[in-house]
């Protein structure tokens, strides 16, 4: 039995791609058999941050409409033996993802992989609402920011109505909230939500929480996974969320702010 | 907190109105999600009957569906103008 998860949010930019990739290389790192699809049909970036953009020939469009097998599409990670990628097409008709033909690739990817991870695009359209209808987890990418939080909201709603698990009236998908982008520096000056506050407001259990880092940023520019730089705060916090997928129960990290030097802290930084 | 910190915080944080307006406008947001489809359709009908003897305000016309465990109770509230 393979467990398929779903990375996604409503809004964009939130860092979806970024916690896909580093989720299942996590997953992959830690043993298991992974494949991790790219949803964002028209908008594919998936390969860019896995660094395999050079090497997509075939795609998850080409595999639905039987133009390729998925030997043929599937790129193997440079970094983990465990992992594939599935990349997205740069094809603009939206509607090439049908669920027949999403449902038989899944079906077929189940054999192989213990884990599918589904990288889904923005909004609450075709797309969106194709990744997460076969979920049997969701991980609900959020920044501590009212605009997110009410789409994860919406989402959350969506997954609960309109996912294959509720229609059939299955056990609901499991929901995970993943607050990324979080700086303990603004939520202390109270410029930002806290943790507290967003878990009061979606209400469903906390995977962990990613700083906001710079590290992100040289990984997608170098085109390895955030949870590679064993490092940064960033791929520590990554690894921490994947080790909770895994159910180990793990202290959070990274959320609160740095003690300061005395100066510092009698000037509030201000000197 | 730094000294500064200390004399902005008697003002409301920024992020504890971000967080009571999340509050406010999911509730809200749950609320309407959880109505069945018809509910809008049935509202706008009833406003079109009522008008024919009364005029309202479509505002003043408010249908809501609440489940319950055994029975679902559909509350219509409709406030009439003062006359
Ligand atoms: N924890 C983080 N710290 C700093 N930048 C981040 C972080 N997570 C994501 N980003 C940046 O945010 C942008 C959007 O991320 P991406 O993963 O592409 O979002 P999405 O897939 O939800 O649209 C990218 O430029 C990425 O580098
Ligand atoms: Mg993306």
């Amino acid at each position: 039995m393979s467990t398929i998860i779903t990375v996604t949010s409503g809004k964009g930019g939130v860092g979806k791609t970024t916690t896909s990739a580093s989720i299942a290389s996590g997953l992959a790192k830690a043993g298991h058999k992974t494949v991790v699809i790219d949803f964002d049909v028209g908008l594919r970036n998936l390969d860019l941050i896995m660094n395999c953009e050079r090497r997509v020939v075939y795609d998850f469009v080409n595999v639905i409409n039987n133009e390729a097998t998925l030997n043929q599409a599937l790129i193997k990670d440079k970094h983990c033996p465990d992992l594939y990628i599935l990349p997205a097409s740069q094809t603009r008709d939206k509607d090439a993802l049908t669920k027949e033909g999403v449902e038989r690739v899944l079906n077929e990817l189940g054999e192989r992989f213990e884990y599918i991870v589904c990288d889904s695009p923005a909004g609450i359209e075709h797309g969106a609402l194709m990744a997460l209808y076969y979920a049997d987890e969701a991980i609900v990418v959020t920044n501590p920011e009212v605009s997110s939080v009410r789409d994860s909201d919406r989402i959350l709603g969506i997954l609960q109505s309109k996912s294959r698990r509720a229609e059939l009236g299955l056990d609901p998908v499991k929901e995970h909230l993943l607050l990324t982008r979080y700086n303990p520096e603004r939520v202390e000056k109270g410029e930002m939500l806290a943790v507290n506050d967003v878990l009061d407001i979606l209400a469903i259990p906390l995977l962990g929480v990613i700083p906001e880092s710079k590290a992100v940023l040289t990984a997608s520019n170098q085109g390895v996974p955030v949870i590679h730089d064993v490092e940064s705060d960033a791929g520590q916090a990554y690894e921490d969320a994947v080790a909770r997928l895994l159910g180990e129960d793990r202290p959070l990290r990274f959320t609160e702010v740095e003690k300061k030097g005395f100066l510092k802290r009698v000037f509030g930084g201000r000197a | 907190m730094s000294f500064w910190d200390y004399f902005r915080s008697r003002k409301e944080s920024s992020a504890s109105i971000a967080k009571e307006r999340l509050q406010i406008i999911v509730a809200h947001e749950r609320n309407t999600r959880q109505q069945p489809d018809y509910l809008p359709a049935l509202q706008k009908e009833l406003i079109e009957v009522i008008s024919k003897y009364v005029p309202i305000d479509p505002n003043d016309v408010q249908v809501q569906l609440d489940k319950n465990d055994d029975c679902s109770v559909l509350e219509l509230n409709i406030t009439l103008p003062e006359s």
